[in-house]
């Protein structure tokens, strides 16, 4: 198996690539040099045997860490919480490391008000205005609440804003690519629009958490090897699901349609067994959850981005290279094209097929893996992922790899950069916006090609 | 664990409001789904514009409640247009994506804190909002003292049992409806584009707007479905008009028999019969807690579709070879 030997390697240099970013990450963090040590220096504050992140419903909390202009702690900040209506429901006061947090009695809609008066000398709010932040609590979640700091009167001018958000949408973009890439592979070699793509996303993630988490809940392996793990399960899942439900169904000459509402009833399975091992709170990883982010110019990035942006782009390229120079690369190529042209020509392509599936897990389950480390784990976030990814191999064009890279990357810009002139609530709106309008100008996508659709 | 007591729940269930709501939603997938042969997979999305169209005119606006109603059926008529125009010239597929795209969006949109004057953001608009709320005149209308009435081992209270009665003389309303145009020039127009599209074309129907008509009309029954559920809660909020509405919406029809006239009905009140017994069941024999009933459900009914599909894809009423469906 040529092929699978080739995705092994993929994986590999692009894990390496990760070891590599993973030491100075550390480093700039305080952790001490030993990359091993430093796992557990830099885990998450509440990951010390805390109940907190064991939370199910009722366990409600506010958090979040106060730190100034450079990145040091701010203590002894006073944070009041109240509920919309105005009643207080508390008061927390930074500690040393610049942490806070306020139990919360449930779910709702709250503010949380900084008391200006208390922040040192030399640190003011960088925006002064927003003081209090509104914010909704949903059922167990644990919400961080961040009050940006500066050292005052530094309110970025629109053009940082612009960069930013481009960068950010630059990174999720990258991140809904990977995942669209086994999507659009997929449609590409069986016509199948797999509606169960999401869930091998979350897949990926809460295995990569399960080896990462400490002993009791998990494994505890470094985040690296605990996602090296989960990308090879993950393609190891998809394969099974083609060997095991898509092939047989295929030689029943199910139908494309009847095959879509199987997929749907299979992502209902999966989305719902993963919330009731995994619960319905959304987690972070326990490495590299706080960084002190590089300042480059007008732009902050913290080394895990960085090392998010990096592993996507190789494996962008990559899966680029594989399908332009290897044997099984353009027999994928070929049996997306036409088919019954390429079986007739001699590939296999029932093998073919299985490789797709094989790679497009893999895939997934490591986008799940990079989408986990720059936003949470939760059960539903390869679900809210599904539909930008329609929306990103739609635009592209459906059945192309590279419209699905190009599409993707667009998808995660409109979603990020519509937040400087929109509601952030709504940022996901403007992607399936983009959608719908592509369909009525340019059905066939910005790369596909024009043939009939209807 | 008491077995009469598990039929009584799912007896309940079956005949209740819930039940009423799915089958409506279903007999508009039915139009779309099992006669045209068109993938909608935002139902909920009309479900949603229906309820909030009556939500918004009365309790926000103070308009009167037919008005509410007509404006809430014109709603889903509006996005059932909207959707249709770019999407029912191409294949199945990309109607699937779109629905489901532009369900997802109204939920965003609804719950949004820009939006919160007029649809009431994430908390939705309770009964009270403006005066009597939309609800009022629904109340004023039930011809039934306040009390609960109890027939053998089904209970209803006085404003339930004007849901269920209402909604079931509404279902049948609707199967009527089904029936007569599915036997009628434009129901055979239908089944052929289903059957073939091209074949269709050729003999100088304008499948587009063949489609568009199908599009408007479910939707409008989903619409109907949408009030009704408002209706029974006398409350509405985004976050009940989740996607999984419409899967268990797909269940139901294919449970019962698409492309059947009594196939939707049968399915939900069979489907909502199961699911309440099992439930009934789980909880009662202390397998697990309350908490963990919803997502064992979701994925019991993801299991359901699965099974059905590969094995039994016509359902109960259903004929195989009306669901030999490709893209």
């Amino acid at each position: 198996m040529a092929s699978v030997r080739h995705t092994v390697a993929l994986v590999t240099v692009v894990f390496a690539v990760l070891g590599l970013l993973a030491a100075p990450a550390a480093a700039a963090a305080g952790g001490p040099p030993p990359p091993a040590a430093a796992a557990a220096t830099t885990a998450h504050p509440d990951a010390a045997g805390s109940p907190l992140l064991l939370a199910q419903s009722g366990d409600e909390a506010v958090q979040g860490t106060l730190r100034d202009a450079e990145g040091e702690p701010v203590e002894g900040v006073v944070i009041t919480v109240t509920t919309a209506g105005g009643e207080v429901i508390g008061e927390a006061e930074s500690d040393a490391e610049g942490n806070w947090s306020l139990p919360m009695p449930g779910p709702g809609e709250y503010v949380a008000t900084l008391d200006q008066g208390t922040l040192p000398d030399g640190a003011a709010l960088r925006d002064p205005e927003r003081d209090s932040l509104a914010f909704e609590l949903r059922t167990g979640q644990q919400r961080t609440v961040l009050f940006p700091i500066g050292e005052g009167g530094t309110v970025g001018t629109f053009l940082d804003s612009v960069l930013a958000q481009t960068l950010s949408g630059l990174r999720f973009g990258l991140i809904i690519a990977i995942t669209a890439l086994g999507l659009s592979l997929i449609f590409g070699t069986t016509g199948l629009v797999n509606f169960a793509h999401g869930e091998l996303v979350t897949l990926g993630a809460v295995m990569a958490w399960f080896f990462n988490a400490p002993a009791p809940r998990g494994v505890g392996l470094t985040l690296i090897l605990a996602g090296l793990i989960a990308t090879v399960l993950s393609a190891g899942a998809g394969g099974a699901i083609e060997l095991g439900l898509w092939r047989p169904l295929r030689r029943r000459r199910t139908g494309l349609i009847q095959m879509l509402v199987i997929s749907i009833g299979i992502a209902l399975i999966l989305r719902n067994l993963i919330q009731i091992w995994f619960g319905a709170s959304s987690r972070p990883f326990f490495d590299y959850t706080i960084q002190q982010p590089w300042t480059l110019g007008p732009l902050r990035l913290t080394p895990r981005d960085a090392a998010v942006m990096l592993l996507a782009t190789l494996t962008l390229v990559g899966v680029a290279t594989m399908l332009q120079r290897t044997r099984i690369g353009k027999a994928m190529r070929a049996v997306a094209d036409n088919r019954d042209l390429a079986e007739s020509s001699g590939i296999d392509v029932q093998r073919v097929i299985l490789v797709v599936w094989v790679i497009g897990g893999g895939l997934a389950g490591f986008g799940g893996i990079l989408y986990g480390l720059s936003e949470n784990v939760s059960y539903l976030m390869g679900f809210r992922l599904l539909l930008l990814m329609f929306a990103g191999v739609i635009l592209g064009g459906l059945g192309t790899a590279y419209g699905a890279m190009l599409g993707s990357i667009v998808v995660g810009l409109v979603t990020e950069l519509s937040t400087l002139f929109f509601s952030t609530e709504l940022k996901f709106v403007w992607a399936l916006v983009v959608l719908i309008l592509i369909l009525l100008v340019r059905p066939q996508g910005l790369l596909g090609r024009r043939e009939r659709i209807g | 664990m008491d077995l009469y007591e598990l039929f009584r729940a799912g007896l309940n269930s079956a005949v209740g409001p819930t039940a009423i709501v799915y089958a409506l939603a279903a007999i508009g997938l039915n139009i779309h789904f099992g006669y045209t042969g068109l993938l909608n997979f935002g139902q909920v999305g009309f479900m949603l514009v229906g309820a909030y169209g009556l939500g918004i005119s009365v309790s926000i606006y103070g308009a009167p409640f037919w008005l509410g109603i007509v404006i809430g059926l014109l709603a889903a008529l509006v996005l059932a247009l909207l959707l249709g125009l770019p999407t029912l010239r191409l294949r199945a597929d990309y109607l699937a994506i779109c629905t489901i795209a532009a369900a997802e969006i109204l939920r965003f949109v609804f719950r949004s804190r820009p939006a919160t004057n007029f649809t009431g953001g994430p908390f939705g608009i309770p009964s009270q909002v403006g005066g009597s709320g939309f609800s009022g005149t629904w109340n004023a209308l039930n011809p039934f003292p306040s009390g609960t009435y109890r027939f053998g081992p089904l209970a209803f209270t006085h404003t339930r049992l004007w849901v269920v009665i209402v909604g079931w003389a509404l279902v049948l309303l609707m199967v009527l409806t089904t029936w007569a145009l599915m036997r009628s020039p434009w129901g055979r127009v239908i089944r052929s584009i289903r059957e073939d599209e091209d074949a269709a074309r050729a003999l100088g129907k304008n499948v587009f707007v063949y489609k568009m008509q199908s599009l408007v009309l479910g939707g409008m029954v989903g619409g109907l479905a949408g009030i009704l559920l408002a209706l029974n809660q006398a409350s509405m909020a985004p976050d009940q008009f989740l996607p999984q509405i419409t899967f268990f919406g797909y269940t139901v029809l294919i449970l019962g028999g698409a492309a059947t006239i009594w196939g939707p009905v049968l399915g939900s009140v069979l489907f909502w019969f199961l699911l309440a017994s099992i439930e009934r069941g789980l909880l009662d024999s202390g397998v697990m807690q309350s908490g963990a009933v919803g997502p064992v459900r979701l994925a019991l009914v993801g299991g359901a579709l699965v099974l059905l599909m590969v094995f039994r894809p016509q359902g109960i009423l259903g004929d195989k070879r009306e669901m030999m469906l490709d893209a």
